[in-house]
């Protein structure tokens, strides 16, 4: 996952079919600090923070830490006491915030959906808003819909009442990218669904992104959520300051301090599976047969494999039946009852915790992996994952120290240029 | 001389009161409702303002009829303005309070979230807050409205229009062969109006109040 700053590339299969769709846009937080009349201390105490265009950058920290108030200021929905705000360059600090919220996508827990307004109402608020036209709000609602995976004839009279928790989210997320913002803040939005439906969303998300390349800051207190969503994560602490602001992979294994490790929490080595799919390691291969072969050639590639098993697929290719050598010599003349037929398959876009699920439900211990389509592209083992695994951790630990020490370098520079006095990069 | 034969009799009289009752408390009504979402409108985001306004409107409610009417006679003289005025006032007091409720009672996560998207104040309000409130607010005008039927009644008091004239005109002549009529149809009259206003109400309901917010 360091596609971060990749907004230029091109999006396959880009469906937008009305309005081009905006990429991504850079947020610059300058010394943002937010201090409420009567209290000492300030809540968020000058936050410095460069977001990429096209990444996301979730904040995640223990409630209370300021991570909602600091996502906040960047709508201006609480205003900054000190600071700026910098979206795509341009100092939005002082202009107008309703102009500057339309410009902004935002989602919230429990959706914050209009109980008053049907689906295609909620949606079409913003676009009406800025003034688009009837026809082109009408065919924008029904792409919304369908990017976000709802049918548009089914759901856009209904109430949000009438939808689920999930489905309402859905429409939340339809909403706050109606108007095509370049950046989507997202406050917790997962947070009230139950975590089957929240896994779901999350998996939405992470395509939906595929497709826009925005710029989402999102912010949740569920660090393996963090860790599924993010680009990079800023771990804050209280006050919002910004314990470590790093990719998912580096604060896993090389974690800034024991506040970090204490939120990363145990299993470190575990949550790193999440993060890697299938597609990213190396498969092993066993023999496959096709249901037309003749039975005679079955015997005669698994005599010529040297294995003991071979993976009967059906006629368009998908993972059908494991063969054993024994079973072979039972089927007498027959396939139709020989073999174990193939439980669990997984995809090429699953992570590798998923697969060493299926791998250790299998009483084999090995998974077919399938393409689009479902058709067989190879296997997963216990060999092959642990050999990845050690592989991933051990290029984490060295990228990490390598970071580390380009980060003292820098430190050490910047020492010497504040020593000089040469306030060399002033200009931004 | 029985009570149908009586109602026979005056039905032109009557049905001139009745509609001069109906019409006098309808447009107080329109009025009291004009100025009672407006008070709430300004008064429901300030703790303070809201619960003076609120207090102001229960302590006009304390005054007993008879006495606002005669109060505003001397301010205002006799006829239509002392009635007009006494029912705005009484009329205020559930349309007030119930605005206020009502507002407050919007979700203040969905007004963050109208914010959020980029709603101006303006939008928020006429968009998001009041028809949420909407369904209290009309609840509010519907008790205004029973009560300012029966407040009316004591307009004939300030030689104010409708039913009312009926009923004092019975008083006045308790003993009369025709007394308890006249009480009676202003009585009946007056519940009968009450009723269909009620009745209109609900039909309002059913189509001001979004199905998606319908009970």
């Amino acid at each position: 996952m360091s596609e971060t700053s990749d907004t230029t590339a091109a999006t396959p299969e880009d469906p937008a079919p009305a309005p081009a769709t905006t990429t991504g846009a850079t947020i610059d937080l300058e010394n943002l600090t937010k201090r409420y009349p009567g209290s000492g201390d300030p809540a968020v105490d000058s936050v410095n923070m460069e977001i990429k265009a096209g990444e996301i950058v979730i904040f995640v920290g223990p409630s209370g830490c300021g991570k909602s108030t600091t996502l906040k200021m960047i709508n201006r929905l609480i205003e900054p006491t000190s600071g700026r705000i910098r979206i795509n360059g341009e100092d939005v600090t002082d202009i107008d915030p309703v102009k500057l919220r339309r410009k902004v996508g935002y989602a919230i827990q429990s959706s914050g959906l209009f109980p008053h307004m049907t689906v295609a109402q909620n949606i079409a608020l913003v676009p009406k808003m800025v003034g688009w036209g009837k026809s082109k709000i009408k065919s924008r609602v029904e792409e919304m819909l369908d990017l976000v995976g709802l049918d548009p004839a089914e759901f856009h009279g209904r109430y949000p009442r009438q939808l689920s928790g999930g489905q309402q989210q859905r429409v939340g997320v339809a909403r706050a990218l109606a108007a095509d913002p370049p950046v989507l803040l997202m406050d917790e939005p997962f947070g009230a669904v139950d975590p089957i439906t929240r896994d779901h969303l999350q998996d939405e998300l992470i395509r939906l992104q595929h497709e826009l390349h925005k710029t989402i800051v999102f912010v949740t207190h569920d660090f393996d959520e963090a860790i599924k969503l993010g680009d990079r994560i800023a771990v804050l602490r209280e006050r919002s300051h910004i314990a470590q602001f790093d990719t998912p992979e580096a604060i896993l294994t090389n974690p800034a301090d024991d506040f970090v490790s204490g939120f990363v929490g145990a299993g470190a080595a575990l949550k790193r599976l999440n993060l890697t799919r299938v597609r990213d390691v190396e498969m092993a291969d066993v023999p496959t047969v096709t249901v037309d072969d003749p039975l005679q050639e079955i015997f005669d590639k698994l005599r010529a494999s040297g294995t003991n098993e071979l993976l009967l697929l059906d006629k368009r290719g998908r993972p059908y039946k494991w063969l054993r050598r024994g079973d072979l010599m039972r089927a007498k003349g027959s396939l139709a009852r020989a073999g174990t037929l193939v439980h669990d398959t997984v995809t090429r876009d699953a992570t590798l915790r998923d697969a060493l699920e299926a791998v250790l439900t299998d009483n084999a211990g090995r998974v077919a992996v399938t393409g689009r389509r479902g058709e067989y592209t190879g296997v997963v083992d216990m060999e092959t994952l642990m050999n990845s695994v050690h592989e991933m951790l051990e290029a984490d630990r060295l990228e990490a120290m390598e970071h580390q020490h380009e980060l003292e370098e820098q430190r050490a520079q910047l020492t010497q240029a504040a020593q000089e006095g040469t306030a060399g990069e002033a200009k931004a | 001389m029985n009570f149908w034969d009586y109602l026979g009799n005056r039905h032109q009289q009557l049905l001139m009161d009745a509609y001069q009752h109906a019409s006098a408390v309808f447009q107080c009504m329109v009025v009291a409702t004009a100025i009672g979402v407006l008070i709430g409108v300004l008064t429901y985001r300030s703790e303070w303002a809201g619960n003076l306004a609120t207090t102001l409107t229960s302590t006009i409610l304390t005054v007993p009829s008879l006495a606002m009417i005669g109060l505003l006679i001397p301010i205002v003289g006799l006829g239509v303005a002392p009635t007009v005025t006494a029912l705005i006032l009484y009329g205020l007091l559930p349309i007030v309070r119930n605005s206020i409720v009502g507002l407050r009672g919007v979700d203040p996560t969905l007004v963050d979230a109208a914010k959020g998207i980029g709603m101006s104040r303006l939008h928020r309000l006429v968009r998001i807050e009041l028809p949420l409130a909407w369904p209290p607010i009309l609840t509010g005008i519907r008790v205004s409205t029973q009560m300012l039927m029966g407040i009316a009644a004591i307009a004939a008091y300030a030689s104010g229009p409708g039913l009312g004239n009926e009923i004092f005109r019975g008083i006045a002549s308790l003993g009369s062969k025709n007394a308890l009529n006249q009480v009676l149809a202003g009585t009946l009259g007056i519940i009968v109006l009450a009723l269909l206003f009620d009745a209109a109400y609900v039909l309002i309901g059913r189509l001001t109040i979004p199905r998606g917010i319908r009970v």
